[in-house]
């Protein structure tokens, strides 16, 4: 910190403040304003240029007509939110078959994704982009935890730090997810997870379990480091190692000391 | 204490000065001893006490870190206790930690929140006695494995092996009713595994679990039961039976490592008072002071993030306490298949195996040893000179195949955790796991075995030749030989003072008119194991064999042939024939005689 603060009052310190409120307002400008966007909204334009991007990036595995091949299923029906949700988490375009779709770097740019669930969107009726209200995790944290805990924690975990299933699939870590994309996979349960639809799950609930999840990730961890929050595997592995280790450290010590 | 004293010199004494040892009682300390002497007779005890020796070793502290991790439990325990509401009462709570507000759990979980954010000092409070839980269990095992080991548990302290086994079950007991007390998901969890366990049983299972749980499960005794155990019934039996541990440690006196003037009859150390008053106390802190830095720095079983048990509800990750993983391991290894149907029952054999059957089954086979090993080798007599783990190496070998079985079901509890954690497989991890149980055992004894002997021979090496020096000295004729240095005889004394056990010979079947003996199966079975046990030794050196390593004819010639051209002195030791030269007084040459032993 001192570093900064011995060069608070340089020349340059203005120009670079100035140049990263740019960064930042831009950045959060291109991240932010597409959130309100609908598939209802959506143009014959989108649904055309959609088109284009799905036969250039996914119907080599979904087939051309998005109705799906050996390599990947179906999309007529899946809705905007999958695509939202697939593509907005990099999961999809695929980069490498395997037991489970990942999450990875985004690929396709805010616009891209619009035009595509468009057009994935036009193929038959399925669930659409959430509305903000619902994802921004207004909701009450109390209730999402209890929510979180009877539906969602059997897979990832208490503090959905992620847990494994079958043969390599795993839930995955819902730490710092956008609540968006949490709402449309609860929406449409992609990969192994099941679909919580509006009937399971209201959308108020939803929002809960994201108000829930996003107080996990700001909470301050009143006992200190958390270890991963991944239970006793993580506390045994320290008190075996470190804490013990410790301890030994200093019985050796002793030891040596002459009496 | 205050009387004149004429004017004297600094240094000099007082005329009146009493030179003579002060006598008993002198003082105001003395005084209340003599006090409290008269009245109890504790003097005699006290002082036998304060004057017992204790011989100094990183690894006798293994059982000290278990004793200090007992004390910061208790203590920590009984505040625990000022707060927490042993009920399954219903309430709603209403305390300062906001993502709970408004959610039903039970009067022992709401409590158990309460201490972790309301009450003062609770958080640390709960989060040292559970880190000192955890590693009070590591430092009973440390110890164990080093008692094991060393052969600690001989005669006369098989008695003391058993108490020390039996405080290791009920610590692992003790872990698992406090685990299961606070209520919340976790240990609501673990309960339920519990129960489930108890239902496996065969016939008995249904009505231990009814008798346990006052009806079905969850219902309200459980906490309260378990309340009592884990406060009152537990801590009771362990502090009794630790206590009897420690008298016997004092009966036995403590062992040491062998030495240079440690016999069978003596301790070489410091006395009680006042080096191991200081040492010993000093520890106390030091344990105490680094659990309290780790429980503050580091959560432990954050309740407040599980959120209360319901039955409905299960996380992933649900593990117990790492000293129950074995435990868990085993089920999560059992293969299904060992759950069937017969005469309309169903038997849940690949739970009751792993959780039920387990833990004793490995306590009395650990029990067991030290009366299997004096069996076989059917030595009677005390042993208060440890052994060297090498110069036992089946012994070793045994002991850390079973703590590899052990790693693996302790392993595989976590099988879970490694899938995500390192992006593979849960189904191919318990596959290489269950095979590992199977495999890794024996190849961990054969590994051990061969360590141990490659070491006893190194040790050999070391006495017979002493230490490589790295000085290569040429000779006259234009020999290369490299400058060996004998041990001087306190490193020596450590290296050649250990028996090794002969496999015993097979006795006649039957005696000289031909009648059968009587338990020739029963020895049979002795001799076989003593050759399991035995038959690949490596005896220490004996004075014989060091003399005649260093007066062997062609030892000699070289060492002449040296000498002649340079300044002896300057070797320091004796010189060592090259490569060509090997006979049988070299490092390997004992390889011969060992063959004909077998």
């Amino acid at each position: 910190m001192s570093f900064l603060a011995a060069r608070r009052r340089h020349p340059a310190a203005i120009v670079l403040v100035l140049l990263l409120g740019l960064v930042v307002t831009g950045g959060l400008y291109t991240a932010l304003a597409p959130k309100d966007a609908k598939a209802a909204t959506a143009t014959a334009d989108d649904v055309k240029a959609g088109k284009d991007l799905f036969l250039a990036n996914c119907a080599s595995c979904h087939g051309t007509n998005a109705n799906g091949t050996a390599a990947g299923p179906s999309l007529v029906g899946v809705g905007a939110a999958a695509v939202d949700f697939q593509v907005g988490t990099g999961r999809m375009p695929l980069t490498q078959p395997g037991v489970q779709a990942q999450r990875n770097k985004v690929t396709m740019d805010a616009t891209e994704t619009k035009q595509l669930a468009a057009y994935v969107a036009s193929l038959g009726p399925g669930p659409a982009v959430p509305a903000t209200e619902y994802t921004n995790g207004n909701g009450n944290i109390a209730k999402g935890g209890e929510l979180f805990r009877v539906n969602c924690a059997m897979c990832h975990n208490f503090a959905g730090s992620g847990g494994a299933l079958t043969r390599g699939k795993f839930a995955p870590s819902l730490r710092n997810i956008e609540g968006k994309h949490i709402y449309e996979a609860m929406l449409t349960g992609p990969q192994s997870m099941p679909v919580f639809n509006d009937t399971n799950l209201s959308p108020q609930d939803k929002n809960d379990v994201i108000a829930y999840l996003h107080n996990v990730d700001n909470e301050a961890n009143a006992g200190g480091h958390n270890l991963g929050n991944l239970g006793p595997v993580s506390e045994g592995m320290f008190a075996w190692t470190i804490g013990i280790g410790l301890l030994i450290g200093a019985a050796v010590w002793l030891g040596r000391k002459a009496a | 204490m205050s009387t004149e004293t004429p004017a004297r010199s600094a240094d000099a004494l007082r005329k009146d000065d009493d030179t003579s040892a002060p006598a008993k009682g002198a003082g105001a300390v003395g005084a209340v001893a003599s006090w409290v002497d008269e009245r109890t007779g504790t003097a005699k005890g006290f002082r036998y006490l304060m004057r017992k020796v204790f011989p100094d070793h990183w690894s006798f502290m293994l059982g000290e870190i278990a004793m200090y991790s007992l004390v910061i439990l208790l203590l920590t325990g009984t505040f625990l206790t000022f707060w927490f509401v042993p009920s399954a009462g219903h309430t709603v709570y209403d305390g300062s930690y906001e993502p709970l507000k408004g959610i039903a759990m039970s009067e022992a979980y709401a409590s158990t929140v309460d201490i972790s954010f309301d009450v003062r000092g609770g958080l640390i409070i709960r989060q040292i006695h559970h880190w000192a839980a955890l590693l009070f269990i590591v430092a009973i095992m440390l110890h164990m494995f080093r008692v094991f080991f060393t052969g600690a548990f001989r005669k006369p302290r098989e008695i003391n092996w058993i108490i020390g086994l039996t405080l290791l079950m009920l610590a692992l007991v003790e872990g698992f009713a406090g685990y299961s007390l606070p209520d919340d998901l976790l240990s609501g969890t673990g309960l339920r595994a519990a129960e489930g366990f108890m239902l496996s049983i065969p016939v008995l299972g249904s009505y231990i679990s009814y008798m346990v749980f006052g009806g079905g499960f969850p219902g309200e005794a459980i906490i309260p039961r378990l309340f009592t155990v884990h406060v009152l019934l537990l801590p009771a039996i362990i502090v009794g039976l630790f206590t009897a541990h420690i008298i016997l440690v004092m009966v036995h006196k403590h062992t040491q490592y062998p030495g240079p003037g440690r016999t069978e009859k003596n301790v070489v150390g410091f006395p009680m008072m006042p080096v191991y008053i200081a040492k010993a106390g000093g520890f106390f802190f030091i344990v105490f002071g680094i659990t309290a830095l780790i429980a503050g720095l580091v959560t432990i079983n954050p309740i407040w993030a599980y959120g209360p048990y319901e039955p409905t509800q299960v996380t992933a990750g649900s593990q117990p306490d790492w000293y129950m993983g074995f435990a868990d391991g085993a089920l999560r290894l059992l293969p299904g298949f060992l759950e069937f149907d017969l005469l309309g029952r169903t038997w849940s054999f690949n739970i009751f195996l792993g959780a039920i059957a387990l833990i004793p089954v490995l306590f009395t086979i650990a029990g067991a040893y030290p009366f299997l090993e004096a069996w076989i080798t059917g030595d009677k007599r005390e042993h208060h000179i440890l052994d060297r783990p090498r110069n036992a190496p089946t012994r070793t070998a045994l002991g850390m195949a079973a703590i590899s079985f052990y790693a693996v079901l302790f392993f595989a509890a976590g099988n879970d955790i490694m899938a995500i954690k390192l992006h593979l497989s849960i189904n191919d991890i318990t596959n290489i796991l269950r095979l590992s149980a199977v495999i890794l055992p024996p190849l961990v004894f054969w590994v051990t075995k061969r360590i141990c002997l490659s070491l006893q021979r190194r040790d050999r090496d070391l006495v017979l030749h002493g230490r490589e020096t790295g000085r290569i000295v040429r000779t006259a004729d234009g020999r290369f030989f490299e400058a060996h240095e004998p041990l001087d005889a306190h490193t020596r004394w450590r290296l050649v003072a250990f028996e090794s056990n002969r496999p015993l010979e097979l006795p006649e079947g039957s005696d000289s008119n031909g009648v059968r003996r009587m338990g020739a199966a029963k020895q049979r079975l002795r001799t076989r194991l003593s050759g399991f046990w035995f038959n690949d030794r490596i005896e220490a050196v004996t004075p014989a064999e060091l003399a005649a390593a260093h007066h062997r004819g062609e030892y000699e010639a070289l060492e002449a042939a040296a000498v002649e051209d340079s300044h002896p002195q300057e070797f320091g030791g004796h010189l060592h024939g090259g490569a060509e030269e090997i006979g049988t007084s070299h490092a390997y040459g004992h390889l011969e005689e060992e063959k004909s032993d077998r």
